[in-house]
């Protein structure tokens, strides 16, 4: 029996749990991939939004602009590198240039800090590889970059420690309301609780439906990115947007918090909510659109590419208590700037609880602070010497192109990797510039051994994603 | 910090001959440093024959060519070697940084030799759309998988490119009781020696598509199909051509990038199309004494090249060794 059962263990999911976690409740979460943000979260672009991107009037607007806040409080404490590098949206034509102002206007009605409009002056100054075309652009100071994925295991991670249940690789099949409670079966084992979050991104009308509430569609909106060599980490000093349109923010050159610069996404309605292929299409369309903003980009600096898909029904959040069905909350449609609003949506859904009588006690012992991991690549040499006298194991690299050795890769498995995407995700071993070539042999081994699963049995992100078909030895 | 006379950062086939043949040049004081377990470098993984044939005038496999040189270096005390010995660092002034289980340690040569190698050509450098399914390998790491862990990486391969490693690997998996449907070259010929296209491919009748290109790849969880199509002049999609290959693996061996980050990150001039460096000289770089051979200097047809290239190069760091005192 609990008292909330949250549906999804993406970054609201996730948040939520963390939200929660500070009080006397008990909570499940259950996620149906074999790990969390394996489903939209893995995708995101990693952008921390300061508001300036949609109409001021929407839900999601103002969950932006107070996100933004609570993500750089939460950055310390869930001990996340997170970085304030600023954004400019460019204008590109006197008409334009009048746009910005509107989007001046706009932010600055919704409390977004530090907005003003800058000139070709400041723009060669400041952002010198920018297109010679742009006339203004609209300065944010707080834009930010974060890993997407890290972000959702450290806030699972702190869940975690303060009591949350994490019940992952568990697909919720049917929900049924007894009157006073959700029974909830899944692919392992029913469940019960009082209340239920429905923050199941692509399948949050699947899971709706299940108690009978059918008034929202989840359209899968295919986005592609493109992400450059490390070694072109300098072309842009801010994160680059051109003006946004009615459906997309455009052609963004902007990085993530790894160093690599990235160039996307499109936005391209597709049938299948499991579509992830990239296209040929799709690159030249983000090639001209990036070359718009930072003329010098070149095809050959592209070392890697996904898609990901945006859960989109309509153009707002669907954040909501369903009276139809009492103690069902529904977190749907959370697309961008779903990464930047996730703390705000879940202080909202707090508030939501609170207002259909759920008693909400603060823990006695809250856990603020998660214990962090090492990433070598993000430390000073002589901190890794210290590490290395401390633990020789931070001494055996196992991705060289990363530079990750095999503690990081066991400690990443004990903090819940289980899977070479997990591995990856965590530690960006297999994400450098030779993917896995290099890598891939010692981390399968180091992963069934951890695991104490046969080599035939490691997967690449689950089930059914086994990376070898036969072992030669057994 | 340690001063050496000589350090060799690679320990395969590039970095052994170097570091003999510096010795033989008068040097006796010399570091090698190998990031792997084991020295020989990727002829460890090559256990087909085609070694050797000019510089032993023997017919050897990869790690039989490799033990030569390892049983000669490990004869000599002045070669000190340190194994998984990985650079991070490396500075104008040659200095090198190094980690290795237990510890951080900084070397500063008189003179320094590169033999890094090269790294293989990835899927998405040559943007090949679709999913990113389980099951696509480089040529040389289902190699490693196959032959030096026993593993069987599929059982349905397409191989996309017909370099030397996509060939020997075609032959490989057949001989492991594995299907290879095919391989597809987006040229009109093979880039690969004639003798594996006979060896490797005709001999075990696998079929090959000249000027094709695999359009995309399929496949959720793991690969279970490829787009193919044949292409005109300029590379481009024929209409009408398409078809598709049902498989569970595709092996990418559509070239080899010399890895030179570490020379780079010293701010020595690179090419920036081939990722060798900028040199006048054979084996010399644009900051004297800082000498790179083998593979990572310029990508070698036969290892008996590369030997050859890199005994130069120990001459030439004992010639700078010697005219700095």
């Amino acid at each position: 029996m609990h008292d909330v059962a949250i549906i999804g263990g993406g970054v609201v999911g996730t948040s939520i749990a963390r939200e929660l976690s500070r009080y006397r409740l008990r909570v499940a979460l259950f996620e149906k991939e074999a790990e969390l943000a394996f489903g939209v979260s893995k995708s995101n672009s990693g952008i921390i939004h300061p508001g300036t991107q949609h109409p001021p009037a929407l839900l999601k607007s103002r969950l932006c602009v107070q996100g933004n806040r609570l993500t750089k409080k939460l950055a310390k404490e869930l001990g996340i590198d997170f970085k304030e590098v600023g954004e400019l949206v460019v204008a590109f034509s006197d008409e334009e240039a009048k746009r910005l102002k509107e989007l001046l206007r706009d932010g600055r009605s919704l409390g977004v800090p530090g907005l003003k409009i800058v000139n070709r002056a400041w723009l060669k100054k400041n952002e010198p590889n920018l297109s010679g075309n742009a006339v203004a652009a609209l300065y944010a100071p707080t834009a930010g970059i974060i890993s997407p994925y890290r972000w959702v295991y450290d806030f699972a991670e702190n869940a975690a420690q303060n009591g949350v249940e994490m019940r992952i690789g568990t697909k919720v099949e049917k929900i049924r309301s007894t009157g006073s409670v959700f029974e909830i079966t899944t692919s392992k084992g029913v469940f019960s609780a009082t209340f239920v979050i429905n923050a199941a991104g692509l399948y949050a009308d699947d899971v709706a439906r299940m108690v009978g509430i059918d008034d929202f569609k989840i359209t899968p909106r295919r986005g592609e990115e493109f992400l450059l060599d490390k070694k072109r980490g300098h072309i842009t000093n801010h994160l680059l947007f051109p003006l946004p349109s009615k459906i997309s923010k455009g052609i963004l050159v902007t990085r993530t918090s790894d160093g690599n610069p990235m160039i996307g996404p499109t936005s391209e309605d597709v049938a299948d909510k499991e579509d992830l292929s990239t296209t040929a299409e799709g690159l030249k369309v983000v090639l001209e659109g990036a070359r718009k903003l930072i003329p010098s980009i070149h095809e050959n600096d592209i070392i890697a590419y996904f898609a990901g898909l945006r859960p989109v029904t309509g153009e707002d959040f669907i954040i909501r208590h369903e009276d139809k069905a009492p103690g069902f909350i529904n977190v749907a449609g959370i697309q961008s700037p779903g990464l930047t609003a996730a703390p705000a949506i879940a202080l909202m859904v707090v508030d939501i609880l609170k207002k259909n009588s759920l008693e909400l006690k603060k823990k006695a012992v809250f856990h603020t602070h998660r214990k962090k991991e090492y990433h070598l690549f993000a430390i000073p040499l002589e901190k890794t010497k210290r590490l290395i006298k401390k633990d020789a194991e931070y001494g055996d690299i196992v991705c060289r192109c990363e530079m990750v050795s095999a503690k990081e890769v066991r400690d990443a498995i004990a903090r819940g990797a289980t899977t070479m995407d997990g591995i990856k995700f965590r530690t960006r071993a297999q994400a450098g510039r030779c993917h896995g070539s290099f890598c891939t042999t010692r981390l399968v081994k180091i992963l069934a051994e951890e695991t104490k699963t046969p080599i035939t049995g490691v997967t690449k992100r689950g089930s059914g994603s086994e990376l070898v078909k036969k072992d030669r030895l057994t | 910090m340690f001063k050496r006379d000589l350090v060799v950062v690679g320990g395969g086939p590039a970095g052994l001959a170097a570091a003999i043949s510096a010795h033989e040049n008068g040097v006796k004081d010399i570091l090698l440093l190998e990031r792997d377990q084991y020295l020989g470098g990727l002829l460890n993984q090559c256990i087909h024959t085609g070694f050797g044939l000019d510089y032993f005038k023997e017919i050897l496999t990869g790690p039989e060519y490799a033990d030569r040189f390892i049983q000669k270096i490990q004869a000599i005390p002045d070669i000190e070697i340190d194994l998984r010995s990985f650079v991070v660092r490396l500075e104008k002034d040659k200095t090198l940084t190094y980690l290795k289980p237990g510890g951080l340690h900084t070397v500063r040569p008189k003179a320094l030799i590169m033999a890094t190698g090269c790294r293989e050509k990835t899927r998405e450098m040559v943007h090949i759309p679709g999913t990113r399914p389980a099951g696509i390998f480089s040529a040389g790491l289902a190699q490693k998988l196959i032959n030096i862990e026993g593993l069987l990486p599929g059982k349905e391969v397409v191989i996309i490119g017909s370099g030397d490693i996509g060939l020997i690997m075609a032959r490989r998996f057949t001989l492991e009781g594995a299907k290879v449907k095919a391989i597809v070259e987006i040229q009109g010929s093979t880039r690969g020696l004639m003798r594996n296209m006979v060896q490797c491919v005709e001999d075990f009748d696998i079929p090959v598509y000249f000027s094709h290109k695999v359009l995309k790849v399929h496949g959720k969880d793991r690969v279970e199909k490829v787009s193919v199509a044949k292409v005109d002049r300029a590379m481009n999609e024929i209409t009408g051509t398409a078809f598709d290959i049902p498989c569970d693996t595709v092996l990418v061996s559509v070239g080899l990038i010399p890895e030179n980050e570490l020379i780079e990150m010293a701010g020595v001039a690179i090419d920036k199309k081939t990722n060798s460096p900028v040199s006048r000289e054979v084996n010399k770089t644009s900051v004297s004494g800082i000498f790179v051979c083998g593979n990572s200097f310029k990508v070698y047809d036969y290892v008996d090249s590369v030997t050859a290239d890199s005994e130069l190069a120990g001459k030439l760091a004992a010639e700078y060794i010697r005219n700095r005192r």
